[in-house]
């Protein structure tokens, strides 16, 4: 059985779909296997499984462009690999990206590998300048994904949604 | 064949479709021709305008969607092609001129320079209709049969390497982003008001 909170998965599915969210792009990672199985159950969501995680900049760009809010999920590696997309495509060309970013690497990581990213990933959020908040305690979830789709609309820009240990695991 | 008398030939065709190309010479010859508002040039994210593509294909499943793509471009995201073949957009013809080169940036050769077959690729991949042409009349062709196939084709138009004297036009990348936008909202308005 999977530590990663079902419930608390639930609060951000239900926060994207309040928010219009119809299409979900996604690269699977142990703290996403909730959201990306409530994405495939749910008949109105359309779930494009990637095979790297910048091709999401480029489906949230054209979905954007033809008139259908879109979410990527991925973990903070997934946003490494994807810096460059992200800068000539998505800032370049003012595209709103909402990004739900797992993030690994922080107090409380017991796998080794996962220890390098979770550093850096606040610093070149900050260093893109792209708007973040952190998504830690459920009772906040929904606010806070609203606020920063509300934000990438207004400012054509994207912005990003860390989810935490606190809030994506249950131990 | 010329990448730009390909564009010519059916540059006629592009009415009332979303046209997504990569950056350099296809949107700089594209553009000479005549830019309309229904065409987007992805002037960087290098790779991603079959990406693109296939998210307005997806949202728009009403509308029809060519991409202008490069093997510089393709061979950056040959990934893409597993999540294209993979959704199967049947509004999206994916077009790959091949002039195995990086042209706009010095004209070094790419791997189709030495044998990578990206029709071979994208069939492999997993999509459904794929062709290799290298004379104008074999493009035509090939083109039109995808317009009509009503599923996803990837076709590769081996091209010489050769292109404009430049590369930047006076259409200014957020003006065209914007316009697009719009024509891609006024057709969805279209189809409401019916």
């Amino acid at each position: 059985m999977s530590p990663v909170s079902t419930a608390n998965s639930r609060v951000v599915y239900d926060a994207l779909k309040a928010g219009g969210i119809r299409l979900m792009s996604a690269l699977p990672e142990t703290w996403l296997v909730h959201l990306i199985r409530m994405a495939e159950d749910d008949p109105d969501m359309t779930l494009v499984r990637l095979a790297k995680e910048e091709e999401g900049v480029g489906i949230s760009a054209g979905a954007h462009l033809a008139g259908m809010r879109s979410a990527m999920l991925m973990q903070n590696h997934g946003f490494l690999a994807s810096i460059n997309a992200i800068v000539s495509g998505a800032q370049l060309y003012r595209i709103p990206l909402l990004m739900l970013i797992s993030h690994r690497g922080e107090f409380g990581e017991r796998d080794p590998w996962q220890t390098e990213g979770g550093g850096v990933t606040e610093d070149l959020l900050h260093t893109l300048r792209i708007p973040f908040e952190l998504l830690d305690d459920p009772q906040h979830v929904a606010r806070r994904i609203a606020k920063g789709q509300t934000l990438a609309y207004s400012s054509n820009k994207p912005v990003a949604l860390l989810l935490c240990r606190d809030l994506m695991w249950d131990d | 064949m010329l990448r730009l008398d390909a564009l010519k030939s059916i540059y006629s065709r592009l009415e009332n479709r979303a046209v997504v190309t990569i950056m350099g010479a296809v949107a700089a010859e594209l553009q000479s021709i005549g830019h309309r508002s229904n065409f987007f040039y992805l002037q960087h994210a290098m790779g991603l305008a079959s990406s693109m593509g296939l998210g307005i294909a997806l949202a728009r499943p009403d509308s029809q969607v060519v991409v202008f793509d490069g093997d510089g471009s393709v061979l950056m995201n040959l990934g893409g092609l597993t999540t294209l073949a993979r959704y199967r957009p049947r509004n999206l013809v994916h077009v790959i001129f091949d002039n195995e080169s990086l042209l706009s940036v010095g004209g070094f050769p790419t791997a189709t320079s030495t044998g990578s077959d990206l029709a071979a690729i994208a069939a492999a991949a997993g999509i459904p209709r794929t062709a290799t042409v290298r004379t104008l009349d074999a493009f035509t062709t090939a083109f039109d049969e995808a317009l009509a196939a009503g599923d996803l084709t990837t076709m590769v138009a081996k091209v010489e390497a050769v292109g404009p004297s430049g590369y930047v036009t006076d259409l200014s990348l957020l003006e065209n982003r914007f316009q697009f936008q719009r024509y891609l909202a006024s057709t969805r308005e279209a189809k409401v008001d019916k």
